[in-house]
């Protein structure tokens, strides 16, 4: 379009090249066989453009950290009575704690109990100067979302597993995906960027508020009020 | 607004406030300010752009001295049931972006910043100027944004906000059920800043279908009225008052018009 209008304003100057080049243009498509390469080239232009787009871009969108400690939940799961909830616990009020802090940890890590360069690493780094571990949280929501675990795990009796996946039993740290335009993690998003198909088992769920939506009509029958998910 | 709620009982959370108690000391709207993380300016002489979700207002009889009587009128966001307690309340039925919607749970309109993109259609509708706009982004002086609650999401520029009834305050109440497995709040449980916050006790807050509960008695007291009740915007918020004048003050009543023998002929259902 652009090329075509600035031939028309240059033509009160009767540029004889651009209409020249016109006729060329517009004669091309009435051939068959050059229809096909017009075809070729879209196709190529479609095809490139969502392939830079699914795997191009994820590469750009997101930075790549690892959490401060390479943390062991298969071990600490199996040394636990309670499972999950020995560390990530209810308060009394109900709210939930998440990711313990410190305090939890130096009950049984005062000092290191293994030789492992992680434990000796968390206990040097942070237990003996008592700073906190400055844990990346894959599950880190906006401001404006309010979300009630006990509604979910007691009130609807759902597992830690079934939103967070198989993350009870995995030996090391993921590698934590952060969005660089947001700052939330890939998980919130979920890791397919065209967001179709079901996630692998065991890997967690996608976060997005179409998520909790669809979740909640399938089981509330509608998807709710706003302020339930929002405050 | 087809959607049909989940709880066998729904709650329809009201507010009651005794004029005749109310001495307008704006307790309610610095408890509201802190408690919602409200914006202000170091300037506010200009009302019309404060920002309050609950505001003092003060009416006078108009009358010379000696005969003259003030009354302050505290206005939060008054939840309105809209005909036929739908929900179709004023603001709600005109947001073209559904940052607002009516819980049929609880009976409260909420307000959703995130999606609002202030337009301000529902402050023109509002009937009882609930809603604010929110001019620039908040100026926190020092170091207050550590001490703003967690539990309110701040506003941002370009949005509009409004009196959510603390619902915060009912989603900590409910976790803390779930806990102790409850379906039941206590009526203490869930209460609003500006009620804690009232040295008069003038405000009382609870649910309006539920019979243990104050507000449920209160509404049917004969001092009882609600503001524009002909507008029919079924308000939660109703207010007690002694004074004929104050009760004439809470709509646009003829000469010869008494307040509370006009017919309202609030359909509740069509």
């Amino acid at each position: 379009m652009s090329s075509t209008d600035q031939n028309q304003t240059v033509s009160t100057e009767a540029a004889p090249d651009s209409v020249n080049h016109e006729p060329e243009t517009h004669a091309a498509p009435s051939s068959k066989s050059s229809g096909w390469v017009v075809f070729m080239f879209f196709m190529i232009g479609v095809v490139g453009s969502l392939l830079s787009g699914w795997i191009l871009f994820p590469e750009l969108l997101y930075s790549k950290k690892t959490q401060p400690i390479d943390f062991n939940h298969a071990v600490h799961l199996d040394n636990v009575s309670d499972g999950c909830e020995s560390c990530h616990y209810f308060r009394d009020d109900g709210s939930f704690a998440g990711m313990p802090d410190l305090n939890s940890c130096i009950d049984c890590h005062e000092e290191a109990q293994t030789d492992d360069p992680e434990e000796i690493k968390f206990v040097d780094e942070y237990v003996t100067p008592g700073i906190e571990v400055p844990w990346l949280n894959h599950s880190k929501q906006p401001d404006c979302v309010f979300f009630s675990h006990s509604a979910h795990v007691i009130g609807a009796d759902m597992s830690c597993e079934s939103c967070h996946g198989d993350i009870g039993t995995s030996e090391h740290t993921r590698v934590y995906e952060e969005n660089r335009l947001t700052g939330y993690s890939r998980d919130i998003w979920g890791h397919s960027i065209s967001r179709l198909g079901k996630p692998k088992a065991g890997d967690p769920l996608p976060m997005k508020m179409n998520d909790c939506a669809k979740c909640h009509k399938e089981e509330t029958g509608h998807k709710g009020a706003c302020f339930q998910c929002h405050k | 607004m087809k959607e049909k709620n989940n709880h066998k009982h729904a709650k329809r959370y009201g507010m009651v406030i005794d004029l005749d108690k109310c001495t307008g000391c704006g307790s309610c709207m610095v408890g509201c300010y802190s408690e919602n993380n409200i914006p202000f300016k170091t300037d506010e002489t200009n009302k019309l752009d404060s920002i309050n979700w609950i505001r003092v207002f003060k009416i006078t009889n108009n009358k010379p001295y000696p005969d003259t009587e003030i009354c302050y009128l505290p206005m939060p966001c008054m939840q309105c049931d809209g005909v036929g307690k739908h929900g179709h309340s004023p603001c709600v039925s005109v947001c073209p972006a559904v940052a607002t919607d009516y819980d049929l749970d609880t009976g409260i309109v909420s307000q959703i910043y995130t999606r609002c993109f202030g337009c301000r259609y529902c402050m023109a509708a509002c009937p009882y100027h609930a809603r604010k706009f929110n001019w620039w982004d908040p100026v926190w002086p020092a170091d207050m944004e550590k001490y703003l609650s967690p539990n309110v999401s701040p506003r941002m520029r370009g949005v509009v906000e409004k009196c959510s009834f603390c619902f915060h305050r009912y989603q900590l109440a409910r976790n803390k059920a779930y806990l102790e497995k409850r379906e039941e709040l206590a009526e203490d449980e869930y209460q609003t800043a500006c009620a804690e916050a009232c040295p008069t006790g003038a405000i009382t807050f609870g649910d309006l279908n539920n019979k243990s509960h104050a507000v449920h008695q209160l509404i049917k007291s004969p001092k009882a009225f609600r503001l524009l009740e002909r507008l029919k915007t079924n308000p939660k918020v109703y207010y007690l008052t002694s004074k004929n004048w104050v009760r004439r003050a809470g709509d646009n009543y003829l000469a010869h018009e008494e307040p509370g023998k006009i017919k309202n002929n609030i359909k509740e259902h069509h």
